[in-house]
């Protein structure tokens, strides 16, 4: 056998010992790129979500409380310098009078410009497309809430007590919306898109870009949508609908 | 008249020893879980805060969360049981890093307390 015919036989080989059905529904490895606990990240995923804005209703901010709830943002009644991760933003068509309204975050880009800027490492992306800070090397200089078209860094002005074992947080880093990286790494989704999930308005959908066989990439498929400011070229892995 | 000013000398210096001695208190190293760490004992004193960096980063840029040099892991077993907590006085860090001089500031931002999620999720 040739070496190119070798290869190939073991390539094929290994895919389907890794698609080996061990029961019904539970396979060795999952295809669909779900990685072992202890595996880094990997590139093969892109991590993304699918916001439907004609399914959120205006005035409801159960994903912004959920996400309250689970990183542990306190309201300390300053809402100019709390820590904002996600917002509700409402939109009104001036000359149809048509209202909708859709949550922003950290749009988690493939370019993201917040970490071209940063002077340390800290801003930096994770192989599978999540945008995260690394507050051990952030100094706090706020470049990246600058740089930033989304609006979706936050910088921590007070001291902050009683944080979550999952979420660290601390005076004097910049921070934002994490895609509740400490869920999504137990295969988990993100609080806001369970939020919105289990109340019943089902307008976010958390999933892997890159699987065509997954809920969000076939949505995608079939709902119109863009990507905030596709004009800059960032690439965002949070899609928009009905906007 | 040489012999009793050195002994005073001696004397003082001893005093002066043993009060230096007793300014900084001993650390209180109170183990309430008794058992094995995750490494040896002599390798934690020296090493711990390299095995943290180590998991911080792989953790943080790898998304790896299962290896045990985690800090939620040592807080999960070390905090007191009295004060649910690895800081304060008598805190399994804090003594400790106290009398080393050695500035501790994982818990400006980490939780210092076991159990903190679910205190915080009744709460809210």
């Amino acid at each position: 056998m040739s070496d190119a015919g070798r290869r190939g036989f073991l390539g094929t080989a290994a895919a389907a010992l890794a698609g080996v059905a061990l029961a019904p529904g539970i396979r060795l490895i999952d295809l669909a790129g779900a990685r072992a606990p202890d595996e880094p990240a990997s590139g093969k995923v892109r991590w993304g979500m699918l916001i439907d804005s004609s399914k959120c209703a205006t005035g409801c901010t159960d994903c912004v409380s959920a996400c309250a709830t689970e990183n542990g943002l306190q309201d300390t009644g300053r809402p100019k310098t709390d820590a904002q991760w996600i917002r509700k933003i409402d939109l009104k068509d001036l000359r149809s009078g048509r209202q909708h309204s859709a949550p922003v975050m950290c749009q988690h880009c493939a370019n993201p410009p917040c970490v071209d800027v940063c002077p340390t490492g800290a801003s930096f992306k994770r192989a599978d497309g999540i945008v995260l800070v690394d507050r051990h090397t952030c100094i706090g200089c706020r470049y990246c809430v600058m740089a930033c078209p989304y609006k979706a860094r936050s910088f921590v002005h007070e001291n902050l007590s009683a944080q979550k074992p999952e979420v660290p947080r601390g005076k004097g880093c910049v921070e934002g919306c994490t895609l509740c990286v400490h869920r999504v790494d137990k295969g988990g989704t993100p609080a806001c898109v369970e939020a919105c999930t289990s109340a019943g308005h089902g307008a976010m959908v958390f999933g892997d870009l890159n699987d065509p066989a997954s809920p969000i990439a076939k949505r995608l498929k079939e709902l119109p949508n863009r990507q905030l400011r596709a004009d800059l070229r960032l690439d965002p892995g949070v899609r928009y609908s009905g906007v | 008249m040489i012999r009793r000013f050195t002994g005073i000398v001696l004397l003082t210096l001893a005093a002066g020893l043993a009060f230096a001695a007793d300014r900084v208190a001993k650390p209180v190293i109170a183990i309430d879980k008794p058992g094995r760490c995750v490494e040896d004992t002599a390798l934690m004193r020296r090493d711990h805060m390299k095995l943290l960096m180590h998991q911080r980063d792989r953790t943080m840029r790898e998304g790896v969360r299962t290896k045990p040099h985690s800090l939620a892991g040592c807080v999960d077993c070390h905090a007191s049981t009295k004060t649910g907590s690895v800081l304060g006085p008598q805190g399994f860090c804090q003594s400790c890093h106290d009398y080393a001089s050695v500035r501790l500031d994982c818990f400006e931002c980490h939780a210092a307390k076991r159990g903190m999620a679910a205190a915080l999720g009744a709460k809210r």
